[in-house]
């Protein structure tokens, strides 16, 4: 498996983990009601009143229609002068209204994306590109005219013309365009972090590019076309809930069809009353369609994909989200995920007789040169613990030895003394080499230390064992608790290590994973994935390397780090712009809080008919059955202020839920049972009760008003 | 609500409590096709069946082919029916020579569109009788065409529910069973066992069984009475038993020869819930979960019980009216007090509304009492338990599955508030279910309200054919509120494959007959179509591990779901009509309006 390049943002990251919530502020999150968006979506919701628009809409194209024919009905009732005018003109204006606010809360998504895209947009730029030429002459070229295959030249200052691979080169990049954070990042030839990003500026030193893709397909056109929803197809799950209220929506299109010969016959039975007029038929259906959620649902997809962008996460489709919230099994990798980027030494065992402050002295002049994280923790550890200060060790004559994939150590020749540090086999080679004995208590501490999920790494010099430093992993702050929380909503998580099983199983019991994947390689994390696809489980994971490619692909919810290769952002369906694996967690609150918001409206919607059927039953039968009245528990004020009171709540309550509908509803890392049972009090009970008072006070004020 | 009428229903209660889990373990058996009790008996005729039929045991069928099946059985059941019922004057066993010119004055002739109705009726386990049969139908047709298919409808049913709980148990999985193999191991090891032992039981307590024509006896008053006599106790235990609820006689259940004791009261109760309750440990044990089983189980059993005493509430509480007449309407040692009107005495009001409520529950339509005459609020029970289309136990199969789809519907509402896109038993809940599952509720209550509307309205002259009373509203003999419920009670009746009549309205005319026909094939046919295509859908997907994020379907929280969603659903669709049926009279007769 590939090691990771410590992201950009880690100090960032340490802050969040600390945080108990499982869903942090976005760091693109902009406030709810932004005036700007705001003026863009009432304009929009206007617009959107064009029937073939609201078509796409079932429920809300009822309402259109029901909106329209009352209008008719009232131009006729005008012009002949029958009566009750006042009256039809208000239900009108509320049945357009209603259609109005709906519009306005998906407008009101749409925009919040097309705003970020915007701002997108003003980065691209079209520069100026030096395109090399076969024979490597500079041909300048404008940006837009690359085609994949094409080999570009950048130097400090220049803007990259477009998404490609470094072939030649290593230049540090400014990448805030697109993730939104200034610290600049290493870009070289080869291995992981060699896929670049148009629009992003070279700061330092020079490049070469080979572009891989044409104009108009880059990932910043990706991304644009993303973010303003321009590529939005309905999820799996919307489709089937929009089936779902179609379907009611026709029970109640029946319901309501049906009264007009119901009540011709009680008429007819009473031998007085009048027939249940058009305006009140539709103001009924209307309220009995659940518009509430029909109104909201595409609002509620949108911005679920837009909370995601918040985190500097693109989702590929809403899809992808919406995957996020059924995963099971989180398949997260231990270097940089669960535990921090890098070993840190804890201990010196000398071994031999070999006292602990030779052991340590040893170790730090072999690791003086050694700049990895590991060998600077050894230079600490040997300061704080020896008061070892780091030396001057030019004028010893001293040679370093670089560590290298074959000899597995490293070290430094100086005054004669060999002195070699890594791994416990290798060192033990090096020792037998130099004519040295290697006793049996180096494998058995070195032993001792992997079990205890540490890793050992053996001193030699020359020909002569001086003991072992154990190197450990240590888990980020937090991890453990999230990890729990993650438990406690159903979802596995599974640590992928190169390390060997004892190691790996010691730092998965410290970080409280559920599983764990050693001595993982690519191929072994495809064949994981797809044992547990097998048995019926969604699974999410993070990846960088051209080798996670498959994998990333082949899981229901892929998110490939932007450091990471273009090869792993194609294959993904997520690419995290922060590069920051833990994010998965948040990803998969995330989806689940969009679904929650999604039944909770739902509920609420259905749940809020009984009251309005107490508003207008006895509305509408009460000329030929007075006794119906004691249906009308409210006590409102007459059949008219009853219908308008049932409307007007009906059309306030979208635009009162559209903050909800962007926000999402609150959630809380619990099992399924109680959350289930928290919901369902408050959308289910609470959309039961809430109306009663609401058509209570819309009829008091109607009535104060002398509307009805 | 008298101490010893509690007791009563509670009792019953108990009983169907006890019987569930054996006889739910024992139907697991039979269709796993594990070996039972009665194999040495029974399975030779089994095996001589599929011979004969040319049936292969072990040769599954995909959701189509079973649907298929069904489809073919039913033709040739409708056909049979229909044919067998217009040719019964030539056939035997025929004492009254009905259907020929000797036939007695007053007899119903058979006309093609009665025995339409008839044929649909018992096609699909509804039973409803716009005729009666003691003066329509021969012993001849009584016996082949209508007892025969009181089993086989039942067996159909029995079969659907299997299949849709297979859809569950399995995965990945592309077939759902044998329908020819389902049915005939539902007659012959659960139902026709259980009706032999029945039979005798009635037999025992006083039911009749013989061929002879209507004996005339001499009262003590000295009045003459003619006795209706022939070939019952065989057709008394499967009318219950299968939920069919057709009466040999017109009275039903409240005649002494179908119903001659308080004990084979006890035992029709049983009889009608106990596959509806057996079945639902069935699907509990099936989807390896017996508590999944439970909670299907509790929520019907917490609907009954509420059913059950409003009803008996109401019947006690008796007529305000009556009472402010001077009338003792509360229950003393000597009178049982309360609404007694058109009930049997031997039952009285907590037998009544727990027999009301038991057979609108389940689709069985059997009645001891005129439910035309119960107070409007015990009118009412019976017909929203048959508008949410009789998912209490329900009708043999048919309480099961029409269960599990008002379960999709309310975890496809629930199971997105736990942050998971919806899944029951481990399998995901999606486009195609939430589509079948619509259908199925909403043909039904297409069919409902609108031949109630159609109805209501029907102008038809005097002596049309279609309706020779006049417009449709002429065959009602109640005016008002009343009569609108008469309408409403018969379609609601019909398309919920109930069966019983609220009475009060001369159904056999073609119009009536008609409509009431198609209202009965689409609450069957519609509904266990987009079954069976939601257990082929089921079947073919992968089973979800169970984690902590899963809905939990097993627990009270679900109960509640599911009573939440049945009842809403089924308020919302069906509080209009109510309200200007049984709810508007209910506050009329507070008012002092009577019908």
């Amino acid at each position: 498996m590939s090691t990771l390049s410590s992201p950009p943002v880690e100090s960032k990251q340490e802050t969040k983990q600390e945080s108990s919530q499982l869903i942090s502020r976005g760091v693109r999150a902009r406030p709810l009601f932004d005036p700007e968006i705001v003026k863009r979506a009432t304009k929009e919701a206007f617009i959107k009143l064009n029937p073939r628009m609201v078509a796409k809409n079932p429920v809300m194209f009822v309402v259109e229609v029901g909106a329209a024919l009352t209008t008719i009905y009232v131009i006729k009732d005008a012009i002949t002068g029958t009566g009750g005018l006042l009256f039809g003109i208000q239900i009108a204006l509320w049945l357009w209204f209603t259609v109005v606010f709906a519009n306005f809360a998906e407008a009101m998504a749409e925009a919040r994306g097309k705003a970020q895209a915007d701002a997108l947009r003003k980065t691209k730029t079209d520069t100026i590109a030096r395109k090399i030429l076969p024979h490597g002459a500079f041909e300048l070229v404008q940006a837009s005219k690359l085609r994949a295959g094409d080999v570009v030249y950048c130097e400090a200052g220049n803007l990259i013309p477009g998404d490609g691979e470094v072939i030649e080169g290593v230049a540090s990049v400014d990448e805030s365009v697109i993730t939104g954070e200034s610290a600049p990042v290493i870009r070289e030839s080869g291995g992981d972090r060699s896929a670049v990003t148009g629009g992003t500026q070279v700061l330092s030193d020079h490049i070469k590019i080979r572009i891989t893709s044409n104009p108009g397909e880059t990932f910043l056109d990706r991304m644009i076309a993303l973010v303003e929803g321009a590529v939005r197809h309905k999820t799996p799950n919307e489709i089937a809930l929009n089936i779902l209220i179609a379907g009611l929506t026709l029970i109640f299109l029946m319901a309501v069809a049906t009264l007009p010969p119901y009540a011709k016959y009680a008429i007819q039975a009473v031998g007085s009353g009048t027939a249940p007029t058009v305006a009140v038929l539709v103001s009924l259906l209307v309220c009995l369609i659940p518009t509430t959620i029909g109104g909201l649902l595409s609002a509620i997809g949108i911005a679920g994909m837009d909370r995601v962008m918040q985190h500097n996460v693109l989702a590929m489709s809403g899809k992808a989200v919406e995957a996020s919230g059924d995963v099971n099994t989180l398949l997260l990798d231990k270097t940089g995920t669960i535990t921090l980027g890098n070993r840190q030494a804890v201990e010196f065992i000398p071994l031999n007789g070999v006292s602990e402050s030779e052991l340590a002295d040893a170790a730090q002049l072999s690791s003086l040169a050694d700049e990895t994280p590991e060998g600077r923790s050894i230079v600490v550890l040997a300061k704080e613990k020896y008061q070892l200060r780091g030396r001057e060790v030019a004028e010893h004559n001293a040679q370093f030895i670089p560590f290298s994939a074959y000899t597995r150590m490293s070290g430094v020749d100086m005054d004669g003394r060999h002195l070699r540090k890594g791994a416990t086999e290798a060192i033990a080679q090096f020792v037998k080499e130099a004519g040295g004995k290697v006793h049996q208590s180096l494998k058995e501490v070195s032993d001792r230390i992997s079990s205890n999920g540490g890793t050992p790494l053996a001193v030699a010099d020359g020909s002569r064992v001086l003991g072992v430093v154990h190197l450990k992993d240590i888990v980020k702050g937090g991890m453990r608790e999230r990890l729990a929380s993650l438990r406690a909503m159903g979802i596995r998580s599974v640590m992928i290590t190169g390390d060997n099983p004892l190691t790996a199983a010691a730092i998965a019991q410290e970080a409280g994973v559920d599983d764990f994947l050693a001595q993982a390689t690519p191929q072994d994390k495809l064949e994981y994935i797809r044992k547990e696809q097998d048995q019926g489980r969604l699974v999410a994971m993070t990846g960088d390397g051209t080798n996670d490619a498959p994998a990333l692909a082949q899981a229901d919810v892929g998110v490939a780090m932007n450091t990471g290769t273009m090869a792993a952002k194609e294959a993904g369906n997520m690419v995290d712009l922060d590069s920051n694996p833990t994010k998965l967690i948040e990803i998969v609150a995330i989806g689940k809080q969009l679904l929650i918001t999604r039944g909770s409206l739902t509920t609420f919607s259905i749940a809020n008919d009984i009251a309005k059927y107490f508003a207008i039953i006895p509305a509408m039968f009460a000329s030929m059955y007075p006794e119906l009245n004691k249906l009308n528990i409210m006590g409102l004020h007459s059949p008219h202020s009853a219908v308008l009171a049932a409307v007007i709540f009906n059309a306030v309550i979208i635009i009162a839920l559209v903050p909800l509908a962007l926000r999402g509803v609150q959630y809380k890392p619990v099992n399924a049972g109680q959350m289930l049972g928290r919901n369902l009090l408050i959308y289910g009970l609470g959309g039961i009760i809430v109306p009663f008072p609401g058509i209570w006070l819309i009829d008091k004020i109607i009535v104060a008003l002398h509307l009805a | 609500m008298t101490l010893l009428g509690i007791a009563q229903i509670v009792i019953f209660f108990a009983l169907v409590v006890a019987i569930t889990k054996p006889i739910g373990t024992f139907m697991y058996r039979v269709f796993k096709g594990e070996r039972t009790f009665l194999h040495p008996v029974f399975h030779p005729l089994e095996r001589l069946i599929y011979r004969l039929g040319g049936v292969r045991e072990d040769e599954e069928q995909s959701w189509i082919r079973y649907a298929a099946s069904m489809i073919s059985l039913s033709i040739f059941s409708v056909l049979f029916v229909y044919v067998l019922q217009r040719f019964q004057g030539h056939l035997p066993l025929n004492p009254m020579h009905f259907s020929t010119p000797q036939a007695p004055q007053g007899a119903t002739p058979m006309t093609p569109d009665l025995a339409f109705n008839v044929a649909v009726s018992f096609l699909t386990n509804t039973n409803w009788q716009s005729y009666s049969p003691e003066t329509t139908v021969s012993y001849f047709t009584q016996m082949t065409a209508l007892a025969v298919q009181n089993f086989v409808s039942a067996a159909v049913g029995i079969a659907v529910a299997i299949a849709m709980i297979r859809g569950f148990a399995r995965h990945t999985a592309k077939t759902i069973g044998n329908f020819w193999v389902d049915v005939t191991r539902a007659i012959i090891y659960i139902l026709l066992p259980i009706c032999i032992l029945a039979t005798m039981f009635f037999v025992w307590q006083g039911s009749i069984q013989n061929f002879k024509p209507p004996a005339t006896v001499q009262t003590l008053e000295g009045a003459s009475q003619t006795i209706e006599q022939g070939p019952l106790a065989s057709q008394e235990a499967i009318k219950m038993l299968g939920t069919n609820g057709g009466g040999f006689f017109n009275a039903n259940s409240a005649h002494p020869y179908e119903n001659p004791t308080p004990l084979t009261n006890l035992l029709q109760l049983c009889l009608i819930f106990v596959l509806g309750a057996g079945l639902t440990y069935t699907f509990g044990k099936m989807v390896r979960d017996p508590r999944q089983g439970w909670a299907l189980f509790g929520a019907m059993a917490v609907m009954f019980i509420a059913g059950a005493f409003i009803c008996y509430w109401a019947e006690q509480r008796g007529n305000p009216m009556v009472t402010s007449m001077g009338v003792e309407s509360a229950y003393t040692g000597s009178q049982p007090g309360g609404n007694m009107e058109g009930k049997e005495v031997r039952f009285g009001n907590a037998m009544t509304a727990l027999f009301t409520t038991v057979t609108t529950d389940a689709s069985c339509g059997a009645v001891v009492a005129m439910h035309d005459s119960l107070t409007p609020i015990g009118g009412l029970v019976p017909l929203f338990n048959m508008q949410t289309d009789e998912v209490i136990f329900g009708g043999d199969g048919a309480g099961l599955y029409s269960m599990l789809i008002y379960a999709i519907i309310a975890v496809f509402i629930g199971g997105l508030m736990v942050g998971r896109t919806p899944e029951y038993v481990g399998k995901k809940i999606e486009q195609k279910e939430v589509k079948m599952a619509l259908i199925a509720i909403l043909a039904t209550s297409l069919c409902v309200l609108g031949f109630t509307a159609l109805s209501s309205v029907a102008p038809f002259a005097k002596d049309h054919y279609w309706n020779p009373p006049g417009p449709a509203i002429a065959n009602l003999n109640n005016g008002g509120a009343h009569g609108f419920s008469e309408i409403l009670y018969s379609y609601t009746s019909g398309a919920g494959n109930n069966g019983s009549a609220f009475a009060g309205i001369n159904a056999n005319t073609p119009w009536y007959n008609l409509t009431i026909g198609l209202d009965m094939l689409v609450g069957r046919f519609l509904f266990i179509i987009p079954a069976l295509a939601i257990a082929g859908s089921l079947a073919a997907k992968k089973l979800i591990p169970v984690t902590s994020g899963t809905l939990p379907t097993n627990g009270s929280l679900f109960v509640v779901l599911l009573i939440g969603v049945v009842i809403i659903v089924g308020a919302l669709t069906y509080f209009p009509a109510l309200s200007l049926g049984p709810i508007v009279e209910h506050l009329q007769m507070l008012n002092g309006k009577l019908f």
